[in-house]
């Protein structure tokens, strides 16, 4: 009875796949896990420094409503009243930016399509200061390659390499489609950029540390991709 | 004629070459994980279109895919295996399509309009009973190897909608494609439910004629 045995054979093998990935078995984790840095030299080769994310003309924004604002705390994380920016790490000339101080310095304004892990996208513009341009002020140390961001909602955090934080679409943003950003959105600065997922795009940012080891992430340590490239 | 004066001659090979079945198989499994993963990662947004303006034409906005076809647990699970065997099922593709063309393994499997289209209507008709006899089949007959051929293309566009979705900023080309990150998902889902229809009647088909399978296990004769 061929049919039978191939039907058989068919299910008995997808159950045993399914077990293989629910009970976090020794091989299948090792295997996985080769194959996760594998895959992270694999984006890391494919993302071009210079290569621009489209951006996208006004009608393309998604209404604002609709633009889902995730944080950790169970309530929308509120800004201390002395909230400053500290940049640190292995730089020269270490800071501590007000908002105003920042809204001072050369703006970038894009709009561009937001990439969340889970699969939506949506589309707002920001406008910020290039993270590379505070990078040229506080003048990095040659043995910089990974940067740091924290910010104040719970323990939320996120490492990244040193190209992608210095993309030109890279920005510390302090507004959203025109107005300064909601407390939703993580007012009052966060870190959006279009090259990354938007869960490497920390909201209410406090610090952004230049370091020579790279440090994880908030998802990134629970077991989410530490590149998170688009 | 002695074998010496027939130019390009080689030994007879089974119906069903080992290469053949090295890949056949091997696509089962990576198959059912790529599905399986890829549904797990479907389970974060099950929806189609952006944010805010989600198609109002797809029946199933919202709705999850049951649990027991999700493989990976969680959404970081299911990206884990759908990133690692990705590589593993390109790879397999391209070992198929390098032997397919080589060896001219094509010549009896690949659906060419001008050969088969008349043999497929038939043997179409005849699964509708709308004829006696099915055509006489020439290795395969030409349903078959429309079906075998297009599923190749099927599997081309997944892996190409696949990295529109995974890279849709550096491989902004590929989302180009598709209609945009949004496009290359619906095209990606699409893909899938190909593949489902298909998995779905070669089963049916393949119970219905044991022999077959026999066949891509042992190989079967040497034509």
């Amino acid at each position: 009875m061929p049919k039978l045995i191939a039907r058989r054979k068919f299910i008995t093998g997808a159950a045993a796949l399914s077990l293989l990935a629910g009970c976090e078995s020794r091989p299948a984790g090792a295997f996985l896990n080769l194959m996760r840095e594998f895959n992270e030299k694999a984006e890391e080769w494919l993302f071009s420094p210079s290569r621009l994310a489209p951006e996208l003309p006004e009608s393309a924004t998604t209404p604002e409503d609709a633009f889902p604002q995730y944080s950790i705390l169970p309530e929308i994380p509120e800004a201390p009243p002395d909230w400053i920016l500290k940049i640190g790490g292995l730089v020269h000339r270490p800071m501590s930016l007000s908002l105003d101080d920042l809204q001072r310095m050369p703006a970038t304004e894009m709009r561009v399509q937001h990439h969340c892990v889970e699969g939506w996208s949506a589309v707002a513009s920001w406008r910020g200061v290039r993270l590379s341009v505070i990078a040229k002020m506080v003048g990095l140390d040659p043995s910089v390659r990974y940067v740091e961001f924290k910010s104040f909602d719970a323990n939320y955090y996120s490492g990244w390499d040193l190209a992608s934080a210095m993309h030109p679409q890279t920005l510390l943003a302090y507004s959203m489609n025109g107005h300064p950003l909601e407390p939703g959105h993580g007012a009052p600065l966060r870190l959006y950029s279009a090259i990354k997922l938007g869960y490497k795009n920390v909201k209410y940012l406090t610090e952004v540390n230049f370091l020579p080891n790279k440090i994880g992430g908030y998802w990134e340590d629970q077991g989410y991709e530490w590149f998170g490239g688009v | 004629m002695d074998r010496a004066s027939i130019p390009n001659h080689r030994p007879p090979r089974r119906e069903q070459p080992l290469a053949i079945r090295i890949a056949h198989w091997s696509n089962v499994v990576f198959l059912v994980i790529m599905a399986g993963s890829g549904l797990q990662i479907l389970t974060a947004y099950p929806a189609l279109g952006p944010r805010g303006e989600q198609y109002s034409w797809y029946p199933f906005q919202n709705t999850p895919p049951p649990e027991w076809l999700t493989l990976g647990g969680w959404l970081a699970g299911g990206r884990h295996w759908h990133f690692a065997i990705a590589w593993f099922f390109v790879a397999n593709g391209l070992f198929y399509l390098i032997y397919f063309s080589a060896s001219g393994e094509w010549r009896r499997r690949l659906f060419i309009p001008g050969r088969d289209f008349g043999n497929a209507f038939k043997q179409f008709a005849y699964y509708l009973r709308l004829r006696k006899n099915p055509p006489d089949p020439d290795f395969y007959n030409g349903l078959q190897r429309m079906a075998y051929s297009s599923v190749i293309l099927f599997g081309v566009i997944m892996v190409l909608s696949g990295l529109a979705i995974y890279k849709p900023v550096q491989l902004h080309f590929l989302a180009v494609l598709f209609g945009g990150y949004d496009g290359a998902r619906v095209v990606h889902l699409a893909g899938l439910c190909l593949f489902g229809i298909f998995v779905l009647i070669h089963l049916i088909l393949v119970a219905t004629h044991p022999r077959e399978l026999l066949k891509m296990i042992t190989g079967g004769h040497r034509a």
